[in-house]
């Protein structure tokens, strides 16, 4: 029942696809898709669910096999494999409680065991893109089903009744007609020997009927451990004769080492070795950067070793970046007409012909996900075989790379994830495992690579950088009638492809062209920008400049208008409606447009639950204000207000937040909660601290005390979570990133209420001040 | 030769008395429950009490707690059920978990100097220790809870 019936046939995905020199990785995420390639759709029938997701385009797709997935041992525990990574959404939890649910496993006889890297055995592994549960809520569901469907057969053998009699009760199978009950551990070996039956046989459990999906009373399985020190990181792993290990990289992105000088370091106490780290030519995908290993009997030694290390270095084809020259490059590409991705109407003749022209150029700048744990890993090669322990979020892509890497067969690579000390998409590329690799088939000798705060910072995949200048043309009543928005900013594409200089369509289809607004004349432009560091995939990635600007015009056409903010909003959201743009590629974060639709009755909704249960046009005291934006994001719809307080030395606080979100179906609104509590102090660190800057190529930051992130002393007093209650069969949506983009405009927004001024350039960092 | 006591036990040191606590911890003595954050006593990763006084492990050298008594996470209490752990559990605080011993042993001095801490109090006392995921109202309520009696 492996929906992967030919491995073999997968190997040839890569070859299917247009772009070149792109790794299978960057495909996952929609670059040089062509389309039509559908894994797993013909095995998971339409039968069997009620709606489709893209799931099945994932790489090595979905697996619905119980016998990859549950255990029962004699004991009666049930042990269940977790195959996502787990850094802080709760994942681990909550798609085996979807298996135990189904299964009508209890829960406190439930193990979970951490799935390795393997995605033929497993299905896609990828943690990211907000998918986890809204790609697996109905195949957990059908392992749960399957795995209850065998024991229940087993039972009515053993009894030799017909299988309809028996019924699966809180981890026993009871057969009612006579009385008779068996705990689902005497009944595990029988079942093992049943067949596993056909997915479009399955008969789903009523939810009315549901004991732990949607109810949020299930703790986090590592809570215990994470409270006692127990809990076991990338950063925690230990082998017998284990090597530390730190890295000296080259301070600018695609430079070189020139030559080094180890002596100094040699003779710090602990230091064993210095060694030279391959590298590779930019862009450098997610291979190593390079540099100098300084390796220690620990991390204290490495760290002071690297600190001894003379090194020069070539800085590079990117030597010459700067921060301060190259926004003003995207400001002027945003002024100038830009490559046409969607086009409806003619803007332009509206904005010549328009009462009023409102222009708003805004400007996001880098940012670095400085997750709590940094990079870290740990590998042990030993001849043609490599193991590795690792926080990653891509498991199957660590597997392959690390077998390219060391050049031998990826069946010969074991990874073993551990939980992530903080991932935000970070830790979706592998590059510490793999320096971590060569180092260790070097010395013959399990090592350990830690990432310092600083490397981190120095050295990462961060946030693009952009300006998004949107033009906003009002006829005399005050409609908006034209729409032009340019979105200028490097992209994630350029890290895998020499002179990449546009947008990819997973990047576009974030606020850009999926832009849900009722407006007769809309351009949404992507004028050239080239990269000269490492973008990567951040939280919510291109829907944090997005719904920065898209979401502040809402606000300055409120203010320009003097109209009520969350009236402008719902004016330009217009009549329910499903939204079809005239897009070639609407992307759609990778779903299917039946399923997932950008649909306004939603998007309403979302801003009408926030408005009322979060009393929006509440009276506030003076040098106060209230805020409010809503953003489509990973086929989600968030909408929050902000109200935010403003001393008279232009200091922020933020007394309270309240934001709604429509997920569709859910599992854990407990977590749901945390995600989007946290969601709000993320975007409250980027709108009021975050950015990284370049001067000669390299990052002027280092660690917290210069790339602050918002602390407790200035964390939102009360953040409310309101959750739509889904209609039947409604779709899973995202949840680990939707709640951070409508932050810092709802933010912004609440700032203009309370000032009168208004901010287009993040961070807001001094500009309150005086 | 340092000797440090740490969770009760007797620990010996003969390397570089320069060597953070922190690192001491985590690779000499195995005790892998306190973290690294940012090396610069920035983020509160790495807290640990030392002599009832809560300490960043990744400024302390080893030398500078030579015959004091070190309590990290493992030994705050032999079953974890200290009432801040208590009320950590409560709560639900933790997302990605990695921060949380750090907080819980500020949160432990914390109690320890104040019993009764006010939520600005908690929220000022907390204010050294970074925690990304942003658990920081939960961390607040747990606090207090723990304040107040589990």
């Amino acid at each position: 029942m492996n929906f992967i019936d030919n491995p073999g046939k997968l190997r040839g995905f890569e070859k299917n696809i247009k772009v070149e020199k792109v790794s299978r990785r960057s495909i996952l995420k929609g670059l040089g898709i062509t389309g039509g390639f559908v894994l797993a759709a013909p095995v998971m029938s339409r039968q069997a669910l009620a709606y489709e997701t893209g799931a099945g385009k994932m790489p090595h797709g979905v697996v619905v096999d119980p016998r990859v997935f549950v255990s029962v041992g004699s004991d009666g525990i049930v042990t269940i494999v977790g195959h996502r990574s787990e850094m802080g959404t709760g994942v681990r939890t909550s798609l085996p409680l979807i298996v135990a649910e189904e299964m009508e496993a209890d829960w406190s006889r439930v193990k979970v065991q951490q799935a390795h890297g393997d995605e033929v055995k497993f299905g896609n592994q990828d943690t990211d893109g907000s998918r986890s549960t809204r790609h697996y809520l109905i195949p957990m569901r059908q392992i749960g089903a399957s795995a209850r469907t065998m024991l229940e057969q087993a039972a009515a053998k053993r009894w030799g009744v017909p299988a309809t009699e028996v019924k699966a009760v809180n981890h026993e199978v009871v057969h009612s007609a006579s009385g008779r009950k068996r705990g689902f551990g005497e009944l595990a070996a029988d079942a093992a020997k049943e067949s596993v039956p056909s997915i479009e046989g399955l008969k789903l459990k009523d939810p009315k009927d549901f004991r732990y999906l949607g109810k949020g009373q299930v703790g986090i399985v590592d809570l215990h451990d994470i409270t006692t020190g127990k809990a076991r990181y990338g950063a925690d792993v230990r082998l017998p004769g284990m090597k530390y290990a730190v890295i000296a990289r080259p301070p600018v992105t695609g430079g070189k080492l020139v030559s080094f000088d180890p002596d100094a370091a040699l003779k710090v106490p602990g230091v064993e070795k210095v060694l030279k780290v391959q590298g590779w030519p930019w862009p450098s995908k997610f291979q190593p950067l390079g540099g100098v290993a300084v390796i220690a009997r620990n991390t204290g030694a490495a760290i002071k070793g690297r600190d001894a290390l003379k090194l020069v270095w070539d800085d590079g084809p990117n030597g010459k970046y700067d921060s301060v020259a190259y926004r003003k490059e995207l400001e002027e590409a945003s002024r100038k007409p830009g490559l046409v991705l969607r086009k409806e109407g003619d803007a332009d003749a509206a904005l010549k012909g328009a009462d009023k022209v409102i222009v708003g150029e805004y400007y996001v700048p880098h940012l670095a996900h400085v997750s709590m744990e940094p990079p870290v890993a740990v590998a042990d090669v030993k001849g043609d075989k490599a193991e590795i322990w690792a926080p990653v979020q891509s498991p199957g892509g660590t597997r392959e790379d690390v077998a390219k890497t060391l050049g031998i067969p990826e069946g010969n690579v074991t990874v073993n994830v551990t939980l992530l000390g903080g991932g935000f998409g970070r830790k979706s590329k592998c590059d510490f495992a793999l320096e971590a690799a060569l180092l260790s088939k070097e010395l013959s000798a399990p090592v350990k690579v830690q990432w310092t705060r600083e490397d981190d910072i120095h050295n990462g995949f961060l946030h693009t950088v952009s300006v998004e200048r949107i033009e906003a043309g009002l006829d005399k009543s005050g409609k908006v009638v034209a729409w032009r928005h340019r979105s200028v900013a490097p992209s994630i594409a350029s890290t895998f492809a020499a002179g990449t200089v546009h947008q990819a369509p997973f990047e576009i289809g974030m606020g850009l062209v999926d832009m849900p607004f009722e407006i007769a004349n809309i351009s949404c432009e992507n004028p050239e920008a080239a990269a000269f560091t490492r973008i990567g995939w951040f939280r919510s990635v291109s829907n944090i400049p997005r719904a920065f600007a898209v979401q502040s015009m809402v606000g300055e056409i409120a203010q320009a208008t003097g109209r009520d903010q969350k009236e402008t909003l719902l004016a330009l959201i217009g009549s329910p409606r499903i939204v079809k743009p005239e897009v070639k590629d609407l992307w759609n974060y990778g779903e299917p447009q039946d399923s997932y639709p950008i649909d306004t009755a939603r998007l309403r909704k979302v801003v009408e639950l926030v408005a009322e249960k979060g009393e929006w046009g509440r009276k506030v005291p003076k040098g106060r204000g209230l805020g409010i934006a809503v953003h489509r994001s990973f086929v989600s719809y968030i909408a929050t207000i902000v109200e935010v307080a403003i001393d008279d030395k232009g200091k922020l606080t933020v007394p309270r937040v309240d934001t709604a979100i429509d997920c569709g179906t859910y599992v854990n609104p407990e977590r749901i909660a945390s995600q989007i509590e946290g969601a709000a102090i993320m975007g409250l660190s980027l709108a009021k601290y975050g950015e990284i800057t370049f001067k000669d190529g390299k990052v002027q930051q280092k660690n917290f005390d210069d790339f602050q992130v918002v602390r407790m002393d200035d964390s939102p007093v009360v953040t409310n979570v309101y959750i739509v209650p889904p209609g039947p069969d409604t779709p899973p949506s995202g949840v680990g990133e939707p709640g951070v983009p409508p932050f810092a405009p709802a933010l912004i927004n609440a700032i203009f209420a309370a000032t009168g001024k208004r901010i287009r350039s993040l961070p807001i960092g001094k500009q309150l001040e005086a | 030769m340092i000797k440090v006591k740490i969770n009760g036990q007797e620990q010996n040191w003969d390397g570089d008395p320069d060597l953070p606590l922190l690192w001491f911890l985590r690779d000499e003595a195995g005790l892998t429950g306190t973290k690294y954050g940012c090396g610069q006593a920035l983020c509160g990763a790495c807290t640990v009490i030392v002599d009832k006084q809560a300490v960043r492990a990744c400024i302390t050298s080893v030398n500078d707690v030579a015959g004091r008594e070190v309590t990290t996470i493992e030994g705050l209490h032999p079953t974890g059920d200290h009432p801040v752990q208590k009320a950590w559990r409560q709560v639900n605080v933790p997302q990605c978990g990695f921060c949380q011993a750090g907080q819980i042993m500020q949160a432990a001095a914390l109690l320890m100097d104040n019993p009764k801490p006010s939520h600005d109090q908690i929220r000022e006392g907390m204010a050294g220790n970074i925690c990304r995921c942003g658990c920081y109202q939960r961390i607040e309520n747990a606090v207090h809870l723990a304040s107040t009696g589990v």
